[in-house]
């Protein structure tokens, strides 16, 4: 061992770990380091925007391969952690790869190597000078350590990474409206996630350590004397507020609509269900307790989040402000799986958080393409776009089809799940809360392809309709794959969110996985 | 007993904090989101429990301090938060900057060009 060559002739083998690391563990950091990496590049090649794009596609692929491999890995040997620094876990920062994080950051990769292609040619150069690039990749980097990390504080910095790059590409532009959207959206997630660091500094006072795995295995002796309700609550408080979740959410129908339209796709698919995410691992796995005696206010604020955001939807003219309010909406229905709490109802919020995630980015990316031929984003003007490219629009039939919860997208699968939850524990009016919400999402988005699609186009000819961008066709087509191949077969990723939701119910199981000596 | 003085403190931050947040000038609520910071680091601080004038260095010739010392991980924890709050805060003023400068206002009740008040309905028939 090499406790014995050291020259101090300490033995530090209960503080760090002394066999190598497996050469395969390593490829746990790729979805973090690598964007980070290339970020800081990119930076650096400023004056040469021509080659953002394809720097920035490679490794995003790159990215997507190493999360598709560490995925087919997890699934196959079961999960796995490492520890930075060869500390122990309890000691240094743990990254651990388990179904639920790996399956996230997957699809999560997918939808920036989506976004990338079509920012490709829809950002100018000026945006691409500007930092587009540069700033994707610091989401990634954000995203994918807020999926991987296993220690509660490291989680924050995270946040903060994805959340200032997000600023960044929510400026791209300095429109008028951008820094009045900018505005609210900086200053709600900033006290969003002020609000995350106070409770992580209260478990903290409480616990002594904020590696997930150790707290998970401390809080059934801690029930007692320490506050944990309360910080649960905070929890709550913190994540519904950066998922966007009723009463919480009015910061995101005022920004999302405001930068380019790829940007509200990244923004739309993955910012809030990082948030969702950071709910299921903070009230199932740390706290399941208190996430239990939570699930009646979860149940109100997932009916009034769902049922409120389609209806604000229905409220609008603009089509991009539309698909803000259906984005609320989704929140609403993953947060009815919390709020359920049972293994179907949270393999439902799991399986619902994937789909929304590729279909509210392919919603974005249609209506910027929408706009490109229709040449408007009023609902008022648009139309005929049917007859001009038939092919637009069957895929806009095919996304209003899985954003509503109807076959033969994604977006049947978790409904059906969550509603046989629902069903099953007794919920009937959560049950029946989903599906008039999918009722009134078909009205909402049917009405777009109505009015966008079916009616022919105003005579006169309000504005001027433009030519399709190829690039931007193919970047959606490759977006409709993983949502017809989840609508139309459906068993891989039903197991895959069965096994994170059973890892989910399973804290202790978690906590042993990553701290196998049973914690400090 | 140190902790309950500087728990008042926290509360004292708190409530300033949500006082500025609340009001209808952009710069008040700046001022809001540092002192919320600030409160929310204070907290981290006084939560990590408070021990004086014993610093963390282990003597040369042991493993392990010889007696309870001062805890340094939530300093480091502070430390991180406060870079983090201070790099946001810059940019969050130059951000109020330009908003004032290109929306003429630093009142957010009119601060309405992302969510005009006079927006059209949808259309109501096919």
């Amino acid at each position: 061992m090499e406790s014995a060559s050291n020259p101090y002739g300490v033995d530090i083998s209960q503080a760090m770990i002394v066999e190598r690391v497996a050469l395969a563990d390593w490829l746990l950091v790729f979805p973090v380091a690598l964007p980070l990496l290339t970020a800081a590049i990119l930076v650096m090649l400023r004056s040469r925007p021509k080659l953002h794009a394809p720097i920035a596609l490679g490794v995003i692929g790159i990215v997507l391969f190493s999360n598709v491999v560490l995925l087919a890995r997890v699934l196959d040997d079961g999960p796995f952690a490492m520890t930075m620094g060869r500390w122990l876990p309890p000691f240094g920062i743990t990254f651990v790869a388990d179904t639920l994080g790996v399956l996230l950051a997957a699809t999560a990769a997918l939808v920036a190597l989506v976004c990338a292609l079509f920012g490709s040619t829809s950002i100018n150069a000026t945006g691409q000078r500007y930092g587009f690039y540069p700033f994707l990749m610091l989401l990634m980097t954000g995203v994918g350590g807020s999926f991987l990390t296993g220690d509660i504080f490291n989680m924050y910095v995270w946040f903060e990474v994805f959340l200032i790059s997000s600023f960044g590409l929510l400026i791209l532009g300095s429109e008028r409206a951008q820094l009045d959207g900018a505005f609210k959206y900086a200053i709600l997630n900033l006290v969003a996630t002020t609000m995350f660091l106070i409770a992580t500094g209260l478990l903290y006072g409480v616990y002594g350590t904020l590696n997930m795995a150790d707290i998970a295995l401390k809080s059934e002796g801690l029930r007692g004397e320490g506050p944990l309700m309360m910080l649960a609550t905070l929890y709550l408080v913190a994540f519904g507020m950066k998922a966007a979740a009723f009463p919480l959410h009015f910061w995101l129908p005022a920004s999302y609509h405001t930068p380019r339209l790829v940007v509200g796709a990244l923004f739309g698919a993955l910012l809030t269900k990082v948030g969702i995410y950071a709910l299921l691992r903070t009230l199932f796995v740390l706290m399941p307790q208190e996430g239990g005696a939570l699930s009646g206010v979860i149940a109100v604020v997932a009916v009034l989040t769902m049922i409120f955001g389609v209806i604000g939807a229905l409220a609008q003219a603009d089509i991009r402000r539309i698909m803000g309010y259906v984005v609320i909406s989704g929140i609403g229905i993953m947060m009815a799986g919390l709020a359920l709490g049972d293994e179907v109802g949270l393999a439902g919020t799991v399986l619902y958080a994937v789909h929304s995630m590729l279909v509210m980015a392919a919603l974005y990316l249609l209506v910027a393409l929408m706009r490109q031929v229709g040449g408007s984003y009023a609902l008022a003007d648009l139309g005929g776009l049917y007859r001009s490219h038939p092919l637009l629009a069957a895929i806009a039939l095919l996304l209003v089809l899985s954003a509503a919860g109807l076959p033969p997208g994604s977006g049947l699968w978790p409904k059906v799940m969550l509603v046989k939850s629902a069903l099953d524990g007794g919920a009937g009016w959560l049950a029946f809360a989903i599906l008039l919400s999918g009722l009134l999402t078909t009205l909402a988005l049917g009405r777009v392809f109505a009015l966008a699609f079916w009616r022919p186009r105003a005579g006169n000819g309000l504005a001027e309709a433009g030519t399709l961008d190829r690039t931007g066709m193919f970047a959606l087509i490759l977006l409709m794959i993983p949502i017809l191949w989840i609508g139309l077969y459906p068993e891989p990723v039903l197991a895959m969110a069965n096994a994170a939701a059973a890892s989910l119910l399973d804290p202790v199981g978690y906590s042993l996985l990553v701290l196998p000596g049973g914690g400090s | 007993m140190i902790e309950t003085a500087l728990s008042i403190l926290v509360g004292i931050f708190f409530s300033v904090a949500v006082y500025l947040l609340l009001s209808k000038h952009t710069i008040r609520i700046m001022l809001g989101v540092v002192v919320l910071g600030n409160a929310a680091n204070l907290s981290i601080f006084t939560a990590g429990r408070l021990t004086r004038e014993v610093p963390p260095v282990i003597p040369i010739d042991l493993n392990v301090p010889e007696i309870a010392t001062a805890n340094p991980l939530p300093q480091a924890l502070v430390l991180t938060a406060i870079v983090i709050s201070f790099s946001l805060f810059a940019f969050l003023l130059v951000l109020a900057w330009r908003a004032y400068q290109d929306l003429d206002t630093d009142n957010t009740e009119e601060m309405r060009l992302a969510e005009p008040k006079n927006d059209p309905l949808p259309p109501l028939s096919y």
